[in-house]
């Protein structure tokens, strides 16, 4: 009886680990090649990015820069205060998507330097300010708690 | 007036669930019959109290009290009605109070049916319950009093985030807490039960109903929001795999597999430590949701604007629970002797493999999800997106799904796999025939979407096959199959009726992942365009004004294709107290499928950017989603759970008899 129960739990956690090594491997692989790094313009401006990669850019949209109305490209530029960058993007931005909100798109440079947006992220709050954008804005000293 | 009712109601709930959360425990350690006698009384003192508070804000935003800061926050006096209702718990204050509101109710109704527990365990729980209640009680009542007031008192109030002022999305958070706060009672019986050092099959039968409650509240809850997210976001998608959608999934995941594995405890006494690790681990995966939510340290795309303090208090809370759960489970689990034996290839094998899966499943998940945060403590930026799912999640599915149906053609202790295919070739011959009709009408691309779709008719038929066995249908007279149709369980049904539903959401998923089709076109007044057998003619837009925004609606007339005759009105709304604007898509929904469309900007040349989408089979999403509500429903309903629940002696033997 003891040995058809250990042989029994011996067969689970083989089991079990079987199961979990898999999940492992997939989760690794995933990671090592999904994880999408995000970029402050000031970042883009002093690492580079490397054409095709794909990346999460994040600022405040500059006033005055959002070319629309025009087709379906949109382009606008982003800034962390210190530097900026011009996004670029195929499609309709979302409701809450004005000049001087905090935004982030997700894309990548293309060979002509540009940065082409895949998504641009939207939120249901006007207020809301996403968390890299209000990191990226303090290494700029330009953020105050509560002040937005 | 009423506002300081509802506060001072608040502070006396507080109160009653200290009594609640101290004496019936320290009773049933003492053995106190009239300590424990106190964990009703206290139980349903405390819901009434936490009751008036709730109706007490209510009342504030019925007939907008805007001295009250939380009502001047988030009404308007021009707000429709209903919304004013939902709007009590559409702020962060009022879906707190909710939450204890439902914690409460949780708590006495396991009061008013603890009669049939005994009495040790029944204090224990309700004791357990009262704790929770502390911890969130005090939570409200040091960080969100929803009570405060201002003076002066504004004239008007800031109103609603018009994204909220939605039906899909006022009944979506009542749902969803339903389901996150009603784990809390499995929790609860899960940590008595640690408490008292004994699991047996009669403790897994009185958890049963609990878990079943809280796991269709919370399907429920995730459907509205999701049906929520794909009608009013105007994005065409259903599932975003974002944190905040991640944090609803995974209690989910892990309530699915404590709903399979309390059966093993139920049928055969075993599992028993697993199911009582589980029962905590879907509580605290809540608890974690609420803190993720609520917190803001993950980005989300439907996070909305957080105060990081408030997220402090709930991490303080998650650890104290979780960290004195599992410890108690570390100091009592050991004693408990294990259960019967059984082969690989049996019942009790396919919920094992089920709870393996669906627990590693949801693994990957809370991975995926806190690992930005991980990176974050090295100095990275990173966000894990849907890729990473579909790669993790979506794999780990295909063996599980696969495995559904056989699980209620193998008989406990030990099956055969020979055996049990035999009575699912049906169902085998069915998907097979569908992998190639799907394949020759997609023409074969992507050759998995076709799989999916072989997959979900071998979950749908597979059901059918199951019911067919237990009735006997087609091989004995129908009078007779009808017969056992009758007698079957609800259980059986709900089961039947859940993994069917399951299959019908599989379908739904795999079309408009894989099919959908999306254009974006420049519209001018009198233009058509084709989209997947749609022709659409744009007749120009309309200013229209509604009770508190204004619309500019655009007119596209179908022309052709499956919903010819059909117009749509999809609308740009500004909504003038919050300074918003929202998009309000216009969808024509048949069984086949759905064309959605969505206004975009208006061009220099006065004509409009629009979206179209065709989402093939996407209404099979919310119906199959909504079988297996149903399902969990119609297994609530088992008389079973009710009939075989030990009681006094004196009222068990006309029982019998009846039997």
């Amino acid at each position: 009886m003891m040995t058809r129960r250990k042989k029994l739990r011996i067969g689970l956690i083989a089991g079990g680990l079987a199961v979990f090594a898999v999940a492992v491997g997939l989760v690794l692989t995933a990671l090592q090649d999904q994880v999408v790094f995000f970029f402050s313009p000031t970042e883009v401006a002093d690492k580079g990015v490397a054409p095709g990669q794909r990346i999460r850019v994040g600022g405040l949209v500059v006033d005055g820069s959002v070319i629309r109305g025009q087709g379906r490209q949109v382009a606008f530029d982003i800034t962390d205060t210190a530097n900026s960058m011009t996004v670029r993007y195929d499609g309709i931005l979302p409701d809450l998507f004005r000049e001087g909100q905090g935004i982030v798109a997700e894309g990548a440079f293309g060979d002509d330097g540009a940065f082409m947006a895949s998504t641009v992220l939207a939120k249901h709050d006007e207020t809301y300010m996403p968390p890299e954008v209000a990191d990226a804005l303090k290494k700029q000293g330009h953020w105050q708690e509560g002040a937005q | 007036m009423i506002a300081e009712l509802g506060h001072f109601a608040l502070v006396l709930a507080l109160a009653v669930a200290l009594v609640q959360a101290t004496v019936p425990l320290y009773g049933a350690h003492r053995g106190s019959a009239r300590l424990m006698d106190m964990a009703a009384p206290a139980a349903l003192t405390q819901l009434l109290f936490v009751a008036v508070s709730f109706f007490a804000l209510m009342h504030a935003f019925v007939v907008s009290d805007f001295s009250v800061s939380n009502v001047a926050e988030n009404s308007h006096s021009l707000k429709p009605m209903l919304y004013k209702v939902t709007g009590v718990w559409g702020n962060h204050e009022g879906s707190m109070l909710l939450w204890v509101l439902i914690l409460a109710l949780f708590g006495g109704m396991i009061a008013m049916g603890g009669r049939r527990l005994p009495s040790t365990l029944a204090a224990r729980t309700i004791g357990i319950q009262g704790l929770i209640g502390v911890a969130f009680l005090a939570y409200i009542l040091l960080t969100s009093n929803p009570f405060l007031r201002l003076d002066p008192a504004p004239l008007d109030g800031r109103d609603l985030n018009p994204l909220l002022q939605d039906p899909g999305l006022a009944f979506h958070p009542p749902f969803l807490y339903l389901g996150y706060v009603g784990l809390s009672s499995v929790f609860s019986f899960a940590v008595a039960a640690l408490l008292e050092g004994r699991v047996d099959p009669a403790w897994a039968r009185w958890v049963r109903p609990w878990t079943l409650v809280a796991w269709a509240a919370l399907t429920l809850g995730i459907v509205l929001g999701s049906w929520w997210a794909y009608y009013e976001l105007g994005w065409g998608g259903w599932w975003f795999w974002d944190p905040v959608e991640n944090a609803s999934f995974m209690p989910w995941l892990v309530a699915t597999a404590l709903l399979h594995s309390a059966i093993v405890v139920e049928k055969r006494d075993a599992l028993k430590i697993w199911t009582i690790l589980l029962a905590i681990l879907a509580f605290s995966l809540s608890l974690m949701g609420t803190f993720l939510v609520r917190s803001g340290v993950l980005t989300s795309v439907h996070a909305f604007a957080t105060d990081p303090t408030r997220g402090v208090f709930i991490l303080g809370l998650l650890v104290v629970a979780i960290g004195g759960a599992l410890a108690l489970f570390a100091w009592r689990a050991p004693q408990m002797a294990s259960g019967a034996v059984f082969q690989p290839v049996s019942r009790e094998g396919a919920l094992i493999l089920n709870n393996l899966f669906l627990s590693v499943a949801c693994a990957t998940v809370l991975l995926g999800t806190l690992f930005p945060l991980f990176a974050e403590a090295f100095e990275y930026k990173v966000s894990v997106g849907v890729p990473y799912y579909n790669l993790t999640f979506g794999p780990l599915m295909v063996p599980l799904l696969l495995a559904v149906p056989f699980g209620p053609m193998l008989a406990w202790k030990r099956g055969t796999l020979t055996g049990a295919f035999q009575r699912l070739v049906a169902a085998a011959v069915a998907a097979v025939a569908v992998t190639a009709v799907a394949a020759a009408l997609s023409g074969g691309t992507p050759l998995l979407a076709s799989f999916g779709m072989g997959l979900a008719t071998w979950l749908v038929v597979g059901a059918l096959c199951d019911l067919a066995e237990r009735t006997r249908a087609f091989r004995a007279p129908v009078g007779d199959t009808w017969a056992r149709a009758r007698g079957l369980p609800g259980s059986v049904w709900g089961m039947a009726l859940a993994h069917g539903g399951l299959g019908i959401f599989l379908a739904g998923v795999v079309a408009v992942e894989s099919w959908k089709t999306e254009e974006l076109v420049i519209m001018a007044p009198g233009d058509t365009v084709t989209v997947a057998g749609h022709t659409l003619r744009f007749d120009g837009v309309e200013r229209v004004r509604g009770p508190n925004y204004m619309s500019v609606t655009g007119n596209l007339a179908v022309t052709d294709g499956r919903f010819a005759g059909k117009t749509l009105t999809p609308e740009k709304r500004f909504y003038p107290v919050q300074r918003m604007p929202t998009t309000e898509a216009a969808i024509v929904t048949g069984l086949l499928g759905d064309l959605y469309v969505v206004m975009g900007e208006v061009q220099e040349n006065g004509s409009w950017s629009v979206r179209i989408f065709d989402n093939p089979l996407a209404p099979w999403l919310w119906g199959g989603a909504g079988l297996m509500v149903l399902g969990g429903c119609l297994s609530l309903a088992d008389r079973r759970l009710r009939v075989g629940a030990p009681q006094p002696r004196a009222r068990r033997k006309p029982a019998e008899a009846a039997a």
